[in-house]
């Protein structure tokens, strides 16, 4: 029978299929945060359990972390505490624990990679969401809550239900001005926030290959929005070109059998999928998001829209509450909306492309009056690759802040938050209510269209920046 | 786990889609390193909004509710079990949705809260009766719910789960009890096959020199 992508790497982990459906998936890689895992740590000593294999866990602290002066030690307050609690759990139970200022430090979900923890072929969890980031390998990488950590701890499998397959076709030239922020956002306006609920989702096509893999990294990361746990890409030899050579990837002969393995990853050309989507990328504009779902988004020309002419009861409803947390009217240019901050970083698009390619908007241009932006690098290593290309001059240059590596603005649990009615264009995930702060204001868009709504002090279509060479 | 059998209560409601884990449970709060009393923060923001307007789960008899009846995509978004845990110690055991997200759907069973997807005249049948405050049962083992006019509903459940939540019983001591050998096999032929996946000393002394955490001083 013909398989799937998904199919070939499940019956690959699959320890025992119950009777009652389920199956028992072995667990090959598991990164560890602060937020998720004391919970789970608490769980597994007082059953008095052990942790099964220490060799398949990392840990590092993202979430929590300051992304301001990383010299000074952490003040006494609840994010100290997360962190001092992942780093006595680690010790305990004999896991690699990555300080905050090590060069190796960063976001778990841009780390992994950089560091051939993550590999094709492999079943990869982690207590946040955007853990499907790694699918962009060739990967059943998934998100899981802090009682399935522990139980990945304890047995290094956990019980699943196969999913459903979806491949989502891109086809066709990217444009001018249009990042692969946009094709996602555009595939999550088309099937919804419980689109992929239920479904693994592959995604193929010319314009994926066309991708780099920092760029199917930004794809796979958003899959979660569209409600998929699971979003991946075949491993081709730009995956394997960029895994060579890093620290934890196989070596020597090992290597050579290991990309034999992989370049089986692929689906056969006769597989069916539960459900199949197209898109053809060339018809696409930057997208932005007007509300409080990565759905509710539109491309940058558009208008915000108006929730009088939608039929459907709850989306209409849905569609005013968006608008009235917003502050959002009907009818108003998108390419109208004031911005008061702006946010370039995040497991999403923070990595060094993302900052090459907002740099490039960037450069010999001076921030707006009125907007305070910051770039936060993913993790150590692409802040170190962006001081040497200068990519940190040209930001503070224009007047961003330049941080250090973290979670920061995206999840809002350290001192990087919006307050009360500020308004962010942000390069992150979420644009839910309170997402950077309570009562703060999202627009998601690409790092270039962060980068343009920053010179501009409102969003804006990215193709109108003149570029200074 | 606490066993999940039968509850009989009135049940709270938003009518709201996509009340993604954010709403349910503020970033914010998950700095706090417990999963016990963290009920107070459950809807954080919808329950101190400053036109003082109180949220349903703050208004008699609401505010004893075992059930919360919502839309579509309830629990959408972040992972945090903390969005569970805070519903849990409120005292929600039972959540009806149209749809749900499916980490919050998996974490719920982790907890002895019982996720019921409802669609249609049945889950407007529900609301109607939540909004009546009407008591609803909610039956696991006939996986049915009990309207206060004799209506009933039956729900699906994944047997496997249907049988946890019946005797408060949770993956991970069942796995330990039944299947690790077959781990054991698993990982012997896996090894064989596919050594790379398991980091050897010399991989990992990649992590030799890491330092002890200075930011703690």
């Amino acid at each position: 029978m013909p398989l799937t992508l998904y199919d070939k790497i499940w019956n690959q982990h699959v320890v025992k299929d119950y009777e009652d459906g389920g199956s028992l998936l072995y667990v090959d890689r598991h990164l560890v945060q602060e937020v998720s895992s004391p919970q789970a740590f608490a769980g597994l000593k007082s059953a008095g359990r052990e942790l099964r294999r220490p060799d398949a866990h990392i840990a590092v602290a993202d979430h929590a972390v300051p992304t301001t002066d990383r010299s000074v030690t952490l003040p006494d307050s609840l994010a100290r505490r997360q962190v001092a609690r992942l780093v006595e759990n680690a010790a305990e139970f004999g896991i690699p624990y990555i300080p905050i200022r090590d060069r190796r430090h960063g976001i778990v979900h841009v780390i992994g990679p950089e560091l051939g923890f993550t590999l094709p072929g492999t079943v990869l969890v982690c207590g946040d969401s955007h853990t499907c980031t790694h699918g962009a390998f060739g990967a059943i990488a998934f998100g899981i809550g802090a009682s399935e950590c522990e139980c990945v701890f304890a047995t290094q499998a956990i019980r699943q239900r196969k999913q459903k397959t979806m491949r989502i076709l891109l086809e066709g030239e990217r444009p001018e001005g249009v990042e692969v922020k946009d094709f996602i956002l555009a595939i999550i306006a088309r099937i919804g926030v419980g689109g992929g609920a239920g479904y693994a989702i592959e995604y193929a096509g010319s314009a994926v290959r066309a991708l780099s893999m920092e760029q199917r990294m930004t794809l796979c990361n958003m899959s979660i929005e569209a409600g998929s746990r699971v979003g991946m890409v075949a491993p081709d030899e730009k995956t394997f070109a960029y895994l060579e050579g890093r620290p934890l990837a196989p070596k020597g002969d090992e290597w050579d059998c290991a990309v034999e393995a992989w370049k089986q990853l692929v689906s056969d050309e006769d597989a069916v999928f539960d459900r199949e989507v197209v898109i053809d990328v060339s018809e696409l504009a930057p997208f932005v998001s007007w509300g409080t779902t990565p759905e509710e988004c539109a491309p940058i020309n558009a208008t915000v829209p108006d929730p009088s002419r939608e039929v459907d009861e709850a989306r209409r409803a849905k569609m005013q509450r968006s608008l009235d947390y917003m502050g959002l009217k009907p009818g108003m240019p998108l390419s109208q909306i004031r911005i008061d901050r702006v946010f370039i970083g995040s497991c999403t698009n923070g990595r060094i492309e993302d900052l090459r390619k907002a740099a490039s908007v960037v450069k010999g241009h001076k921030v707006a009056d009125n907007v305070a932006a910051i770039v936060v690098p993913g993790s150590a290593a692409v802040r170190i690759q962006a001081e040497q290309e200068g990519l940190d001059r040209i930001f503070i240059e224009a007047g961003f802040e330049w941080r250090t590596s973290g979670c920061s603005m995206c999840v809002a649990m350290n001192d990087d938050r919006l307050t009360e009615g500020e308004r962010c264009a942000s390069t992150s995930n979420r644009n839910f209510e309170g997402r950077q702060g309570k009562g703060g204001r999202t627009h998601l868009m690409s790092p270039p269209m962060a980068a343009a709504a920053a010179l501009t002090g409102r969003l804006t279509d990215v193709r109108q920046i003149g570029r200074n060479q | 786990m606490k066993p999940f059998t039968r509850i009989t209560s009135v049940a709270a409601f938003l009518d709201e889609d996509a009340v993604d884990t954010d709403i349910i449970f503020p970033a914010r709060f998950l700095l706090l390193l417990d999963k016990v009393g963290l009920g107070k923060h459950a809807f954080h923001e919808r329950r101190h909004k400053p036109s003082g307007e109180k949220f349903i789960l703050d208004t008699p008899p609401y505010d004893r509710a075992q059930i919360f009846v919502a839309q579509k995509n309830f629990g959408t978004g972040s992972s945090r079990e903390q969005a569970v845990w805070a519903l849990v110690d409120f005292g929600i055991r039972c959540v009806i949705a149209e749809s749900f997200g499916e980490i919050f759907f998996a974490n719920c069973y982790k907890n002895g809260v019982l996720p019921i997807v409802a669609s249609g005249e049945k889950l407007a049948a529900i609301r109607r009766a939540a909004g009546e405050a009407q008591e609803i049962t909610v039956d696991l083992p006939s996986q049915t719910i009990q309207l206060a006019d004799g209506t009933a509903i039956s729900f699906d459940i994944d047997p496997y789960r249907k049988n946890a939540l019946l005797n408060g019983l949770d993956d991970i001591g069942m796995i330990l009890a039944d299947d690790i050998e077959d781990i054991r096999a698993f990982e012997e032929r896996q090894r064989r096959e596919s050594p790379w996946l398991y980091l050897g000393a010399d991989k990992l002394s990649h992590f030799d020199d890491l330092e002890k955490e200075n930011a703690l001083g």
